[in-house]
């Protein structure tokens, strides 16, 4: 190729430093910054009212910044929006579909708004319902459509022009499980042809299928980033929780968990007879647990391999990053999600209890 | 497969070729509406009907009389058409409290098309709606009895005069629109439309009510429309002496063309600042 547009010259498919956006007395925004590069799927993981969606709606020349710079496929979102809309493509949180006009229908629309001409759009409508397996109701009106349905007639709108970035926030929010993994499909059906994808999810196993990158958000700004691997290392990654018979012997399972698992760090709760420690190697840590306390006579009623929780996730990052100066507000919010966490390690023991 | 996500060549952008897209957009955003009236005929015609089931329930329940010479229907039937154009605020307002609310905005927004398209699509279709509206209204008046004297000129002088006051009436239900933002403030707003469109001179005249009453309606906007239109067909008048019923042809064209100079710069600025 010899002809090579402004597109294919920048390496960053979005650079977004220092980024504000308030609303009244809300910060929605403050100090965001972001890089992605290229070709990668990019996950933004956050709880809400993290400041995702704002983020993706400043990225998509939604929503102006009140500061910082941003730039989407090489073009300021500011002074060159235009360029920008013609280079992205866009899935949110809520169908953006005329529900009254059929799938064909709303494609030929967005197709024609794109400038492709009549005949072209036409076209183009017809590949993407053939791609995303909605031929057959492709003349229906969208109201008909199932939610699953609806979010692959999105997804096939948001790629009209084949995007250079796409954006998919909470692409799978309120889908049952078997729509989550249609559009997981197909969004990994997309990175093979060099598409950039910013990706908003709660969810970090979500995260954790898609993106090659992955920036926790919170209060308006990226608070960590990595790969998963990363990220979990420095969460601790996957999880030993062990409960046993006798509280007498906790200090006894714990010394053992510390050597299967290879940690000091062993968690005791007296109240549940529960000893917990973060593993690297689930497996081999499972099968030795339960050798060596079989072997020093200590009975266990429930032993689990589980990932860390996305309230263990915030709560690691925000209470490690001893350099990011704390102050008493994000104290307050991590003292809200131990108190979450607690509540919901009570829930979980109701429910133990329930079960024996 | 590959094809599905290669990058569109992107097309180089002139002033002239600026315009154009602009206009293709619009005529795009109307078809939209057109082709949600093919989907959805039954809200078309309720549309269509609602205005006639008015002109017979005044014409032949409440009507007779009321200080006119004449037949009523002469009277009413013009006294309709301006009552019509005056409740297509509401059609419109709906419309775009609707559409805002959805998602499909943003999606609109975040495309190369050109911004103003949605409005201009709306107010096409909106217009379209209302020559339908008037066709069958001045269909069914006429057989009522209703018919103009005043041969073909003034006669699509007095549609012109109709539609420019609802054109007037789109934008303003535009702004109303995005400054009320809700589907339910939509309906606070219908509330208000009806005693304004009855606080003119499409029912009865001005002189059948007390004083302050008869120099509001006379004031009215929908009142100069209506009086203006009734002289160019040449159906009887409201008798007013007063200045505003007696320059009602004047005041039919400043007042349309007073709400557009507002309204209009004030909802394309509105819409533009969504983003902010």
């Amino acid at each position: 190729m010899t002809e090579v547009t402004d597109v294919t010259e920048v390496t960053d498919a979005i650079v977004a430093a220092g980024v504000h956006k308030r609303y009244g007395e809300k910060r929605a925004l403050d100090g965001f910054d972001l890089t992605v590069a290229r070709g990668t799927v990019h996950g933004l993981l956050g709880p809400n009212g993290a400041g995702k969606t704002t983020a993706v709606r400043v990225l998509t020349t939604l929503l102006r910044p009140d500061e910082g710079q941003v730039r989407v496929a090489g073009l300021d979102v500011r002074t060159e929006g235009r360029g920008v809309r013609r280079r992205i493509g866009l899935l949110g949180q809520h169908a953006a579909l005329d529900e009254d006009l059929s799938g064909r229908q709303n494609l030929e629309m967005f197709g024609r708004l794109h400038h492709l001409g009549a005949r072209r759009a036409g076209e183009r409508a017809d590949a993407l319902l053939e791609r995303f397996g909605l031929l057959d109701t492709g003349r229906k009106p969208v109201k008909q459509y199932s939610g699953g349905m609806r979010r692959r007639l999105d997804l096939a709108a948001s790629l009209i022009t084949g995007p250079a970035v796409l954006f998919l926030d909470e692409p799978t929010t309120g889908l049952d499980p078997r729509g989550r993994a249609e559009v997981w499909s197909a969004v990994r059906s997309l990175v093979g042809g060099g598409t950039t994808v910013l990706l908003t999810t709660q969810y970090l196993e979500e995260a954790d299928q898609l993106a090659d990158r992955i920036s926790v958000v919170d209060g308006g700004r990226v608070i960590a980033g990595g790969t998963a691997d990363e990220l979990k290392a420095r969460t601790g990654g996957d999880r030993i929780d062990v409960v046993l018979r006798d509280a007498d012997r906790l200090a006894d399972g714990a010394r053992i968990l510390a050597r299967t698992a290879g940690t000091y760090a062993v968690r005791t709760d007296v109240d549940r007879r529960l000893i917990s420690a973060p593993v690297t190697d689930r497996m081999a840590a499972l099968t030795e647990t339960v050798r060596a306390l079989h072997a020093d006579g200590i009975e266990a009623e429930d032993i689990v391999l589980r990932r860390p929780t996305l309230d263990e996730v915030f709560l690691r990052l925000t209470g490690g990053d001893s350099d990011r100066g704390d102050d008493h507000q994000q104290e307050k919010q991590r003292e809200g999600r131990q108190e979450k966490q607690r509540e919901g390690r009570q829930e979980k023991q109701r429910e133990q209890e329930v079960r024996a | 497969m590959t094809a599905l996500h290669a990058p569109a060549p992107v097309p180089s952008e002139t002033a002239g070729s600026r315009l154009g897209w602009a206009l293709a957009d619009s005529w795009t955003m109307t078809r939209r509406e057109l082709a949600r009236w093919a989907r959805q005929p039954v809200q078309v015609v309720v549309g269509l009907v609602f205005p006639v089931m008015l002109l017979l329930m005044f014409g032949y329940l409440v009507g007779g009389g009321r200080g006119i010479q004449g037949e009523y229907v002469e009277f009413l039937v013009p006294g309709m058409l301006a009552l019509t154009m005056a409740f297509g605020l509401e059609s419109t307002m709906l419309a775009v409290t609707q559409d805002l609310n959805k998602a499909v905005v943003d999606r609109f927004r975040s495309m190369p098309m050109a911004p103003s398209a949605v409005l201009v699509g709306r107010s096409v279709a909106d217009m379209l709606q209302s020559v339908l509206g008037l066709c069958v209204l001045l269909g069914v008046g006429s057989a009522l009895g209703w018919r103009w004297h005043d041969g073909s000129a003034s006669f699509l002088a007095a549609v012109g005069l109709l539609l420019l006051f609802r054109f007037a009436m789109l934008w303003l239900g535009i702004q109303l629109a995005m400054v009320a933002g809700r589907p339910e403030m939509v309906q606070a707003v219908q509330i208000l439309v009806w005693p304004i469109g009855f606080l003119s001179n499409a029912f009865a005249t001005p002189e059948s009510m007390p004083g302050w009453l008869g120099a509001v309606v006379e004031w009215n906007p929908m009142s100069a429309t209506a009086t203006a239109v009734r002289d160019l067909f040449g159906n009887p008048a409201a008798a007013g002496g007063s200045w505003a019923a007696e320059h009602a042809g004047l005041l039919a064209v400043l007042w349309p063309v007073a709400l557009l100079a507002v309204f209009f710069p004030l909802a394309v600025r509105r819409f533009a600042r969504l983003s902010r």
